[in-house]
């Protein structure tokens, strides 16, 4: 159970919260001019990381904000968390 | 034969409060603070179950959790049973009744003792490899195996107690109470942490606290003396909380623990009632000092599971803590030091020991002078190769071991006991430590696997760590505190330690006997009878991985996980493959450490708490009409209203009836309801529906279909325009939560410049749904001075009104193809509307339908059910719904993928009308579609989604998903069921008023 520093509440344990997979993957803005593979790349494929993974989370039963956390997969460790819109840290 | 081997008495055994207790139905007596173990030992009963797979007489092993063998049944019989109890953790209470397991008919008498000689057929592996064949056997061997194996009996009737959660928040959490945790305890309380020290035992101080060894001294005192002290000290302590009778369960990442506080175990039965029996406590503390001791091993030689073998360190337990001598002719068996201090505790209470056997050639402190001037024999270099004794030992042999450990010379001597003590060295309590994700580092000098690390957010201290003497022990600990309070001063600086132990261990995993290895029985797993012989067969067959071995072997897969054997099991491993036990690894620990009841992982969420039902403001008056009840998500539903003794289908037939030929109401108040608002929420709508939104007028209501971005029907429902920048979403019922956190999701992340705020009002609304030719009329007599005429309340409009004092919003929308009114009111006011209509009905014969006739009716209209009649494959184009996709918009959710090439195939399964050539067969949902019937293997076009009887049509409709059903309009097809086959036609999905002439009726 992973102890997770929501942005907008301060600690919170990881039941209130929800994992939103990859972070950082726009929304093309103008999706009719994209080809069936540059859409199905948007649409489907994600990474797996074993390592350090940008994350979108949603604190879902708490604040309900959605915010990005950086984390190391191999043993969990959060290692930043900052808000929607902002720039991710640099590794 | 009760035999008393009550011994000097003990502080912690009040002899004046004697204690009757039942043991496979005979009657004993123990003493306050003994557990059923220690007052077993003391009445001389040693056996006290039989081994899972051999069925094998056994005894008391140990003192502590890591018990193997003494698992029993607690109460057997009543609604307080509890199976796989260990005797050495249940604290004796009057009235207390315990049974042995796995026996049959009794613990001395047991019929499944016959495979003990069957052993030779029961290899490792024995039932993988003899079940297997064949195959169709499986279900005739299963019976006969499920009969035979099984430990304990789990309770039949409902548990009568109480179990709860609390969650606990502290600075510092200290697992285990010995003499290091206790220090680490007292100095992080004092230095303003809030400390939190938790126990499995009843008692404080360990193994420390009955050290009364003359050769150790801390401050010129006994360790227990010293101890006890600062035990007292504890008390007056702030910042300390200690927690006895709590064994931690499991430790996962962030340092978040789980522990089990037992509260009522050891009461009487009238003192248990309407008592919380168990707390789960979860716990997340900043820092975790884990003080969780080390666990005595034993050793492996042949027949070493006898009951009478047990564990050096338990017998000097019992007769210290206890004051109960466990045999009376008293022998051990050691490769280390340890023996000789229980030896010594045994010789100073007076109680006989024949010999020490010990394995090494020779070791000089002060103790085992000690044991030579008390004129006991020791045997250096000596090692057990038998012993003998079916329900009690009653002699060991021994023979002088080869320099190389590996087998045996010389004559055999046979020594006649009672009891033996083994000691093979201590194995550290590293199970929490990798719980918690680290790992294990090999100490080759030790023969243990330690933590491999100390972290500022948790250490392993004491024995647990690697430190087995008290002088190693107080200086690490003084460190480690130091350095992971970050405090310059501890209680520890200024303790004089002296102490007279070697270290000096010969280690040798598998004792050698003098008949080959083949005709022993050397146990390493004591609970699931698996032997030495087991494991090298395993490695024989070509397993290498420890995890395989011990999977194949079930070596470490008892309930107590294999606390005493493991490392027996891995060393073994390592002698035979040739390599490092660090290269090795070990098997996963895995929570809980000591097995957890059902009550304590559940807590309160029993009964009608267990999964929360959600029910609407009118759910009383479902109740006294009768309703029958559906689940819906988490509501409970009104399914049909059955009246004098009607079926679920008579119920709806004329439910369904009576709301297209005078009036039906459904309570319709579980549809999610979304508020939205902002001066973008037409924008928003936009981009969230297929079809068009900025047009839609104030006052107005427009149906709309959601898709996810891969293009496939999310979710459907009627939306209201409510003002400006305000609507009313309408969603599914069992879609609402996600629908809400999807479009938070797209307004947050994706387009963050809308100004659009989303608030969830599904429980603010109660809803009734009138419809039916009369609805209106009692429309009219609800609320008398509302236009209800067509042109000023057409089809599809809102309208704000009044029902006496209430304030309703009333939609003029239909979801059965009727004239019909859908009523929000505030909630609370949600009966009382309810009531109203029923009431104002009475004339027009109002029939309140269910969640079924509502299905029926919108089948009958071809209306779908988003989850009933799609299934996350389904594009509005596969529905035939392309007229609510619109052209015109640049984008919305999913619109690009209704391009793909994939959603574009036309022969995708669209959904289409099906009609029964026999009117009167209602087909199966779920039934497969073909168009061939003498065809094998056969296309599976697709399947019936919808189907009913439909009483206004008085002919069977549904409606069916079939591969390019678009085209097939008029086609025969068939339904091919288990003793016919169906013929069907496909349909228009609308069967009923194809040009909606009812809507204005």
């Amino acid at each position: 159970m992973f102890l997770i520093n929501c942005p907008y509440c301060g600690e919170r344990d990881q039941q209130e919260f929800k994992a939103g997979g990859e972070a950082h993957i726009e929304r093309p803005k103008q999706p009719t001019e994209l080809s069936d593979d540059e859409w199905a790349e948007y649409l489907f494929m994600r990474k797996n990381i074993k390592g350090v993974q940008f994350e979108r989370w949603n604190h879902a039963h708490g604040c309900r904000k959605w915010f990005n956390m950086v984390r190391d997969t191999s043993n969990d460790e959060i290692k930043a968390i900052y808000k929607m819109g902002e720039k991710p840290p640099a590794q | 034969m009760n035999k008393n081997l009550r011994v000097k008495s003990s502080e912690y055994i009040d002899e004046t409060n004697r204690i009757s207790f039942k043991f496979n139905g005979k009657t004993y007596h123990g003493f306050k603070g003994d557990t059923l173990a220690s007052a077993l030992l003391a009445n001389d009963v040693h056996l006290v179950g039989r081994s899972f797979k051999y069925h094998r007489p056994r005894g008391i092993m140990t003192s502590g959790s890591e018990e193997p063998n003494a698992i029993v049944q607690v109460n057997p019989g009543t609604n307080r049973t509890e199976p796989n109890v260990r005797a050495t953790e249940v604290e004796i209470y009057e009235g207390l009744e315990a049974s042995s397991q796995n026996c049959w008919p009794s613990v001395e008498f047991d019929i499944g003792g016959i495979n003990n000689f069957l052993s030779p057929f029961f290899p490792a592996g024995f039932y993988y490899k003899t079940f297997m064949w064949p195959a169709s056997f499986w279900e005739k061997y299963e019976f006969f195996i499920r009969h035979s194996a099984g430990l304990g009996k789990s309770p039949t009737t409902t548990d009568p107690d109480i179990y709860d959660h609390r969650n606990v928040h502290c600075d510092v959490l200290v697992v285990g109470a010995g003499i290091s945790g206790i220090m680490a305890a007292k100095n992080a309380a004092k230095n303003n942490f809030k400390t939190l020290l938790v126990e499995e035992k009843n008692e404080l101080g360990g193994s420390t606290i009955y050290e009364n060894n003359e050769f150790n001294k801390i401050d010129n005192k006994a360790p227990s003396e010293w101890l006890k002290k600062e035990i007292e000290e504890l008390k007056n302590i702030k910042n300390l909380e200690i927690k006895t009778r709590t064994s931690v369960a499991a430790y996962h990442q962030y340092n978040y623990l789980l522990a089990r506080e037992n509260l009522t175990d050891h009461l009487e039965a009238k003192d248990k009632t309407n008592k919380i029996r168990q707390r789960l406590l979860k716990i997340r503390a900043k820092k975790v000092i884990l003080a969780t001791g080390a666990l005595e091993r034993p050793l492996i030689f042949n027949n070493n599971d006898r009951p009478g073998i047990m564990l050096s360190s338990a017998i000097k337990k019992y007769s210290e803590f206890y004051g109960v001598a466990c045999g009376s002719k008293n022998v051990f068996f050691t490769n280390n030091d340890s023996a000789y201090e229980s030896a010594i505790s045994l010789f100073n209470k007076g109680i006989n020991v024949e010999a020490i056997i010990d394995i090494r050639e020779q070791s000089e402190s002060k103790i085992i002078k000690k044991v030579k001037e008390a004129g006991i024999k020791i045997y250096w270099s000596h090692s057990i190769v038998d012993t003998t004794g079916y329900k009690r030992l009653n002699s060991i042999s021994i023979m002088k071991l080869s320099n190389d450990g590996t087998s045996v010379t010389g004559s055999k001597i046979s020594i006649s006991c009672d009891c033996l003590g083994v000691a093979g060295g201590w194995t550290p309590a590293v199970h929490l430590y990798t719980q918690s994700g680290n790992k294990l580092k090999f100490d080759d000098e030790k023969k243990v696997f330690l933590p491999n690390q100390n972290t500022s957010e948790q250490i392993s201290v004491g024995s647990c760590g690697g430190d087995f003497k008290i002088d190693e022990i107080i200086k690490n600990l003084n460190q480690k505190l130091k350095d992971t309070l970050n405090i310059k001063e501890t209680d520890l600086d200024n303790i004089k330690v002296e102490i007279d132990q070697e270290n000096s261990k010969r280690n040798i995993w598998l004792l050698p006997s003098d008949k080959p290895l083949g005709k022993t029985k050397p146990f390493v797993d004591y609970q699931n009878d698996a032997t030495a012989k087991d494991i090298k067969l395993a490695l024989r067959e070509g397993f290498r991985s420890i995890e395989h071995v011990k999977r194949y072997t079930t070596t470490g897969m008892g309930t107590d996980q294999g606390k005493l054997g493991n490392m027996h099991a891995l060393g073994i491993i390592a002698d035979t493959a040739g390599v490092k036990m660090g290269e090795l690894g070990t098997t996963t620990f895995r929570p809980p450490y000591t097995p957890l009841t059902f009550g304590t992982i559940v807590g309160r969420n029993v009964g009608k708490f267990f999964d929360i039902f959600r029910r609407t403001p009118m759910n009383d008056w479902h109740v006294e009409n009768k309703a029958e009840f559906e689940n819906v998500g988490q509501w409970k539903r009104a399914w049909y209203y059955p009246i004098n003794g009607e079926t679920m289908h008579q119920a709806v037939q004329r439910e369904s009836k009576a709301a297209r030929e005078s009036a039906g109401i459904l309570d319709a108040s579980t549809l999610g309801k979304i508020d939205i608002q902002g001066s973008d929420a037409s924008e928003f709508l936009n981009r969230v529906y297929t079809n068009a939104w900025s047009k839609l007028a104030i006052g107005k209501c427009r149906y709309g279909l959601m898709l996810n971005e891969d293009g496939m029907v999310y979710d459907d429902g009627v939306t209201t325009r409510l003002g400006e920048n305000h609507y009313l979403m309408t969603t599914t019922t069992g879609g609402a939560a996600n629908v809400l956190g999807k479009l938070e999701d797209y307004l947050q992340t994706e387009w963050p410049e809308l100004d659009v705020y989303l608030t969830s009002v599904t429980d603010h609304y109660a809803t009734a749904s009138l419809c039916g030719p009369n609805s209106k009329k009692i429309i009219k007599k609800i609320v008398p001075d509302l236009d209800l005429s067509d042109e000023s309340f057409p089809h599809m409009s809102f309208k704000e009104a009044k029902i006496g004092n209430i304030q309703c919003r009333i939609m003029r929308i239909s979801f059965t193809g009727e004239h019909s009114y859908e009523i929000n009111v505030q909630a609370s006011y949600g009966k009382d509307l309810w009531e109203k209509c029923i009431e104002a009905g009475k004339e027009f014969n109002i029939t309140p339908y269910g969640t079924e006739t509502m299905h029926l009716l919108r089948a009958e209209k071809g209306f779908i059910i988003v989850g009933q009649d799609t299934d996350g494959t389904m594009t509005p184009i596969d529905l035939q719904m392309d007229w609510i996709v619109s052209k015109k918009k640049y984008d919305f959710i999913g619109k690009r993928s209704l391009y793909r090439s994939d959603t574009m195939r036309e022969d995708r399964k669209q959904l289409v009308g099906l009609l029964t050539d026999d009117p009167n067969i209602v087909l199966e949902e779920g039934a497969q579609i073909v168009s061939e019937l003498n065809q094998s293997p056969v296309e599976m076009l697709g399947h019936v989604t919808s189907s009913y009887f439909s009483p206004n049509l008085k002919k069977s409709i549904a409606l069916a998903v079939v591969r390019g059903g678009k085209d097939m309009m008029g086609k025969k097809l068939f339904v091919p069921m288990e003793n016919k086959n169906i013929n069907v036609t496909v349909a228009n999905p609308v069967f009923y008023d194809e040009k909606n002439e009812r809507l204005n009726a």
